[in-house]
């Protein structure tokens, strides 16, 4: 569990950099619905977190993705 | 079909203002591939993509007219059963000749040569690497089939190494690039892209619908204005834009390239095209690589309509009269509108693009050039441009 919440750590500041309307992040926020970001916001936040972790999120991969826990899940399972 | 409520309110939104709904615009009479009748008014255009401006070339309209009578006007069937003809030989041979490949495949439809061609050529457990201000039909093309899909940033050559880079390397991967991006009209650096592309053992895909007939020495597209012809494996083009019908394909010199034919459901599936079509396409392609005159006249227009633009102080998508489009950008959809709106009224058509089709989100009003406008056509466009711009309040 700490590789998770490390990984949490590293990805809730770069929501924060998109995170516009001040919303709290936990593994429930969703980027669509409660983020309300678009096509393109979503676009430069995967590859901010592509480079961070030295990681493919491949647009198959992303479709999968709605929340910021599965996303640090995915994060998780890419690293190792 | 709740779903499409917010689009229907948008749209009603827009009609509300007063404006002519820029996206049911209907041509009643084309009078030249630069003229046409819309509303009942004289309208220049320059926002379609007969770039060539073969549409009205008695050579080519003959060719269609002889193919109407000797075969009828229809196949009635596919590309795999009855629906091959003399013509469909004809015009894979003109490509082959045109190209100078060994292998040319016709689809029906420009479109359905990208998404036959990338569905087909990634399978499962494969990788398809776009740039992300990719057209519709290469994004629909990896949505058809099976591949993992990887997008880079746009033209970004060191973004495309750092993905290529993380992928498996035994994997198998197709990076899709496009010769000249169609909604600002700038070129890729295809050169460094694709010896990056190799550098990683990937295949390359390079779609030059936008630069036939006018980039290179013969007018194949920007790869070979670049000089990489030897490394980019496959060419995806359409007869919708210089060639002046409807149609697309693909050309290549793979040596099991035909095999496409075998496994593409885009190809097989649907009815090959009317004899009538491939043979005023065949004809035109003929012509289009003797077409020098036509092409320097292309240029120039690009660049007294790029310069006018400039010098009026619109923003334009390039820097440079890169290719043949050349958009000017405005601050939002209103301005967008406006302006459209003010020059059709002067007898001028534009295309009004916006998001999801534009990158970064913004509103453009796309102009294409055609061999067939007359300087004293560009010189009425830079006026009416101007007139419209002041009126809308886009430049002093």
């Amino acid at each position: 569990m700490t590789d998770r919440t490390e990984i949490f750590a590293t990805v809730a500041p770069l929501i924060e950099r998109f995170n516009k309307k001040g919303v709290a992040i936990t593994d429930a926020t969703t980027f669509a619905g409660d983020l309300e970001w678009d096509s393109l916001t979503v676009m430069d936040f995967v590859a901010e977190i592509e480079d961070e972790f030295d990681i493919i999120i491949t647009m198959n991969m992303q479709a999968e993705i709605e929340n910021v826990g599965q996303l640090v899940d995915a994060v998780a399972k890419l690293k190792g | 079909m709740s779903k499409f409520d917010g689009l229907i309110a948008e749209r009603q939104a827009l009609i509300d203002t007063g404006v002519t709904d820029p996206f049911a615009i209907v041509m009643e009479k084309v009078k030249s591939p630069t003229e046409a009748v819309i509303a009942g008014k004289d309208t220049i255009l320059l926002g379609t993509y007969n770039y060539m401006g073969m549409t009205f070339d008695p050579d080519v309209i003959q060719a269609g007219k002889d193919a109407l009578d000797q075969f009828g006007s229809g196949t009635n069937g596919s590309r795999m059963l009855n629906g091959t003809f003399r013509d469909h030989m004809e015009v894979e041979q003109a490509l082959r000749d045109f190209y100078g490949t060994t292998g040319a495949i016709v689809f029906s439809t420009g479109y359905m040569a990208n998404l036959g061609m990338i569905s087909t050529l990634a399978g499962k457990g494969e990788y398809v690497i776009l740039d992300a201000d990719s057209h519709a039909s290469i994004y629909d093309g990896c949505k058809q089939g099976y591949a993992e899909i990887v997008r880079f940033r746009h033209n970004d050559i060191n973004d495309l190494d750092k993905r290529l880079g993380r992928l498996p390397k035994e994997a198998g991967k197709l990076v899709v690039l496009e010769g000249v991006y169609s909604m600002l009209g700038d070129i890729a650096p295809l050169k460094e892209m694709v010896a990056i592309a190799k550098k990683h053992g990937a295949m390359v895909l390079s779609d030059e619908a936008h630069s036939m007939g006018f980039f290179g020495p013969n007018g194949r597209g920007v790869y070979e204005a670049q000089g990489c012809e030897g490394d980019v494996d496959f060419i995806v083009g359409t007869f919708s834009k210089s060639v002046g019908t409807v149609g697309g394909f693909c050309v290549s010199n793979h040596p099991k390239f035909e095999a496409i034919r075998l496994a593409c459901r885009p190809y097989i599936f649907t009815a090959s095209l009317p004899p009538s079509v491939v043979a005023t396409a065949a004809a035109s392609i003929r012509k289009l690589q003797f077409a020098h005159n036509k092409r320097q006249h292309l240029w120039e227009n690009a660049r007294t309509l790029h310069g006018g633009l400039k010098a009026m102080g619109f923003e334009l998508g390039t820097e440079n009269p890169d290719s043949a489009i050349i958009a000017v950008i405005l601050k939002d959809q209103e301005q967008a509108v406006m302006m459209w709106q003010a020059l059709l009224d002067s007898g001028l058509y534009v295309n009004m693009a916006r998001p999801p089709a534009t990158p970064a989100g913004t509103f453009l009003l796309r102009c294409s050039l055609c061999a067939e406008h007359t300087p004293e056509q560009i010189q009425k466009v830079l006026g009416m441009f101007k007139a419209a711009g002041q009126a809308v309040g886009v430049i002093a």
